[in-house]
């Protein structure tokens, strides 16, 4: 049988499939849809130092091949999260990572010591790249801030730290080595584009927020371009996110230089996929007599 | 709650822009509820991407959704044939509470405004299932836009229909017709109200309700992209904070709901 594991930073993955942040709930609400002992890695919808409301309606938009949200982080914030969702989390018995998000360095911080102290929480993914909070610019859009909040998380856990990157950058390379410096155990691409869409016959725009992220196969090429110039670049594992419906897009990614892979829209629309592109990595490799999955990554040289 | 890949069974054409799908889905037929509703995927292409939610119209054995084709994703479900297969996940949501009829004995009206009557036939079944006199109320712009009235009579002899030209029934809005039956049906007992339809429509009947002090669930129709409670796509305003169409609804009590 091929080898399926993967290491991301201290955390020995089953496989390298992982259900992606926002995408996923917090598992639970998939249980009874996947198998959640099939799934690599499981990362938690994004949470707050304080609860969040999140936008006004509508926050969801169907675009070609895609979907725009500006959910903009909804959640009950950290203390809700550590009573009422770890206890479940902890008793899956797959990696469960954390994605946090903060005002400020400050608040990345307090949230990473709090998690740092629960044994049951693998790792903690920093998004530094949700397009739906008000704030001026993205943490992810500036090497300074980026290496700023990745050090202050570093200082506080040795936890495996994944930074989660924007496209919405000039140069992602840029970034992704400021969070590579800062201490960062691997970096997660890509978050969401910005995007919108408009209603022409009310004449408004068809998101509450306006402008909105935009995920789905629409998107896979660009996010595969970019773990490919990334992974190129920098020493650290990267995960491929962007626009994953099956296994022969999960197989791209790792050829492009990722070493794991997160499914996020996807869910939605088959809550069993995570399963089923383990599956068929699985049967490629057979196929293919690859006897290991890292044989794949970043491997771009053909047949021979 | 399955994803399932059913039959579809028939799917009928019932008048310009409304279709009936039958679908072999017994798993779903033996646990939905009244008010319950389906995500289906339409084609197995990323074209349309996300699923649409359809409530449960009737159960027997199998499943049957009533649509109005609005758009590419129903579209491509009204040229689906006997015989093809979809994906479905269900049953989701929470549906309609039916009333205990120990104590007292309530009476049911219920409210459907245009394709708001696709939950409510299989609500008028339960009801008069458990002998609570119910009587319904069905509105549409226009008369071949009436949906539903033969299997609501053959659930209740009450069927009261109302459409805005008043080419068939009474002219006017339903909730016109809802003040018209009031005056002329009083009851002593309890009165319940359910109601499914355009959100003006759900307001005006709530109001209503409020004054009456009737209790009233309505069924929401929101923009969805998961169905399961994951997304925080369909967010609901309510008394109790941000709620959820998909998993704490699509049935609130009217009275939870901020307008």
């Amino acid at each position: 049988m091929a080898k399926l594991e993967v290491k991301i930073g201290k955390i020995k993955l089953k496989n390298p499939v992982m259900a992606a942040s926002g995408t996923f709930g917090y598992a639970k609400e998939f249980e009874k849809l996947v198998n959640l002992k099939h799934i690599g890695a499981i990362i938690t919808k994004t949470i707050t130092l304080n609860p969040r409301q999140g936008n006004p309606m509508p926050r969801i938009c169907e675009t070609s091949a895609g979907i725009l949200n500006a959910i903009g982080l909804q959640n009950e914030g950290i203390d809700n999260f550590l009573k009422e969702k770890i206890p479940y989390l902890s008793k899956i018995g797959t990696p469960i990572i954390v994605s946090i998000s903060g005002n400020n360095i400050d608040e990345f911080f307090i949230l990473a010591r709090r998690l740092d102290k629960i044994k049951s929480i693998s790792g903690i993914e920093l998004n530094i790249s949700c397009p739906n909070i008000n704030c001026e610019g993205l943490v992810a859009q500036d090497t300074k801030e980026t290496h700023e909040v990745v050090k202050a998380v570093r200082k506080i856990t040795d936890k495996t730290i994944i930074t989660k990157l924007s496209p919405n950058v000039t140069d992602i390379v840029k970034i992704a080595r400021a969070a590579e410096n800062a201490g960062s155990d691997a970096v997660s691409l890509v978050n969401t584009f910005f995007g919108m869409a408009i209603d022409i016959n009310t004449r408004k725009p068809k998101l509450g927020n306006i402008t909105g992220g935009l995920s789905g196969p629409c998107i896979k090429p660009i996010a595969l371009r970019m773990v490919y110039e990334v992974s190129k670049n920098i020493d650290i594992p990267v995960i491929g996110i962007g626009g994953i419906m099956n296994a022969n897009d999960a197989i791209e990614f790792m050829m492009a230089g990722a070493a794991a892979i997160q499914v996020g829209t996807a869910n939605f629309i088959e809550p069993g996929v995570c399963d089923k592109i383990v599956k068929g990595i699985e049967e490629y490799l057979k196929k293919h007599k690859i006897e290991k999955i890292e044989d794949i990554a970043g491997n771009l040289d053909g047949n021979n | 709650m399955k994803d399932t890949r059913v039959k579809v069974l028939s799917n009928k054409k019932i008048s310009h822009v409304y279709y009936k799908m039958a679908l072999d889905a017994p798993y779903i037929a033996r646990t939905a509820k009244p008010g319950q509703f389906v995500q289906i995927r339409c084609n197995d292409s990323f074209e349309p991407l996300l699923r649409r939610p359809f409530s449960v119209h009737r159960v027997n054995g199998n499943i049957e959704i009533l649509y109005e084709t609005v758009g590419s994703g129903t579209e491509i479900l009204s040229n689906k044939k006997e015989g093809d297969k979809i994906n479905i996940l269900g049953p989701l949501g929470n549906g309609f509470t039916l009333p205990r009829t120990t104590n007292g004995e309530p009476r049911a009206i219920i409210i459907a405004g245009g394709i708001g009557a696709a939950p409510l036939v299989y609500l008028a079944e339960e009801l008069t299932k458990k002998k609570i006199k119910t009587i319904v109320l069905i509105g549409a712009k226009t008369k071949n836009l009436i949906l539903c009235e033969k299997d609501f009579k053959k659930a209740t002899p009450e069927v009261y229909v109302s459409t805005d030209d008043g080419t068939y029934g009474s002219q006017g809005f339903v909730s016109k017709l809802f003040h018209k039956i009031l005056k002329t049906t009083e009851s002593k007992f309890e009165t319940i109200v359910y109601v499914c339809g355009p959100h003006g429509m759900l307001k005006c009947i709530a109001d209503i309700c409020q004054e009456r002090k009737f209790k009233c669930q309505v069924s929401l129709e929101e923009k969805m992209a998961c169905g399961i409670g994951v997304c925080l796509g369909c967010a609901v305003k309510t008394k109790s904070g941000t709620k959820l169409a998909c998993e704490d609804g699509p049935v609130f009590n009217a009275s939870e709901l901020i307008w």
